[in-house]
């Protein structure tokens, strides 16, 4: 079974093992998640796999998206989230199959995307961690960045400056996550440490890239 | 949403006796030693109670050879194999960490009848 999954983080937690020791986890819910499509090399010029997940009202979903999950055999419980993910050309995914948190055994480990939560327009201390000035003796400066460069040479600001700017809403994968648990009655999986996103928020679970 | 997070907290969520701050406890911990597996109690008076469901934790405060020692707890750690009600306390804050501040009689704190 292809490893992959869409899943809703539910929020955080803590499980004890048998020796007592405490693992914070994140309790995600993983799929069912149903093939919608199959894209390959020869018609699309890639090969992936198109999953949908969650429900949502038929009255809720445009005429073109419930035309695309007829294909797939969808009729009424049409999905909430649609996302694709890259696949090697031998798997075997038809539409219409399911994936489920069984996908996953405790011990894995998995790569998992999400949307950060956005922060706004902040400034370089938040941001990057830069130290600030001092606030007393004389400080001057408090909260601003400081030089951002040098002089006569290179007579410009470098590529990549840290900067004040937009912080969050970005997408950002976290690797190598353990799996502490599956619950597949409940479609839940349990990775030690955070993931990002909100509670709520749709992330993606892979099959760990460097493991 | 609200009711999976519960169902896995409460999974892990045994028994737990029925004790308040004020309260001297008697706390049996599971201690290993490479293989071996044995129990050590610690007697004191719970001084504070944090955090909720399965997070929960508790400080048990108790004075040994002249030296004060505080020990915490979670609430639901298999390690903590029985917690022992000794005395019931009585008293009119949630935390006492007063008590950190004071010597002999004055570290006291009356019994609940």
């Amino acid at each position: 079974m292809e490893k992959t999954l869409i899943g809703k983080k539910l929020g955080m937690s803590q499980i004890f093992d048998e020796k007592g020791r405490v693992t914070p986890v994140t309790v995600i819910q993983a799929g069912p998640c149903v093939v919608l499509e199959k894209k390959t090399v020869e018609k699309h010029g890639y090969s992936a796999v198109q999953l949908g997940f969650g429900e949502r009202k038929a009255k809720n979903v445009s005429k073109a998206v419930k035309g695309h999950c007829k294909q797939a055999g969808l009729e009424d419980n049409l999905p909430q989230k649609i996302k694709e993910f890259r696949l090697n050309a031998d798997c075997e995914m038809a539409p219409g199959a399911k994936i489920d948190a069984s996908a996953f055994s405790a011990g894995d480990f998995v790569d998992i995307s999400g949307t950060m939560k956005g922060r706004g327009f902040q400034g370089v201390v938040k941001r990057y961690n830069f130290r600030g000035g001092r606030y007393s003796h004389g400080g001057g400066w408090k909260r601003k960045p400081g030089s951002i460069g040098q002089c006569e040479f290179p007579a410009r600001v470098y590529k990549g400056k840290k900067m004040p700017g937009q912080m969050g809403n970005v997408k950002r994968t976290i690797q190598n996550l353990l799996v502490v648990k599956v619950s597949v009655e409940d479609d839940i999986i349990c990775v030690k440490g955070a993931v990002p996103g909100p509670k709520g928020g749709f992330v993606s679970i892979n099959a760990a890239k460097k493991k | 949403m609200a009711n999976i997070m519960d169902k896995i907290n409460s999974e892990q969520c045994g028994d737990i006796p029925e004790f308040n701050i004020g309260d001297t406890v008697t706390v049996h911990t599971k201690i290993i030693e490479g293989e071996t597996e044995r129990i050590q109690a610690f007697k004191g008076i719970v001084i504070a109670r944090s955090g909720l469901g399965i997070q929960e934790t508790f400080t048990v405060r108790r004075v040994a050879f002249g030296n004060g020692m505080e020990r915490v707890f979670p609430i639901h750690s298999p390690r903590v194999a029985k917690i022992e009600v000794e005395r019931k306390g009585k008293v009119r804050r949630a935390k006492l960490y007063y008590i950190r501040d004071r010597v002999g009689k004055a570290a006291r704190v009356k019994e609940q009848r």
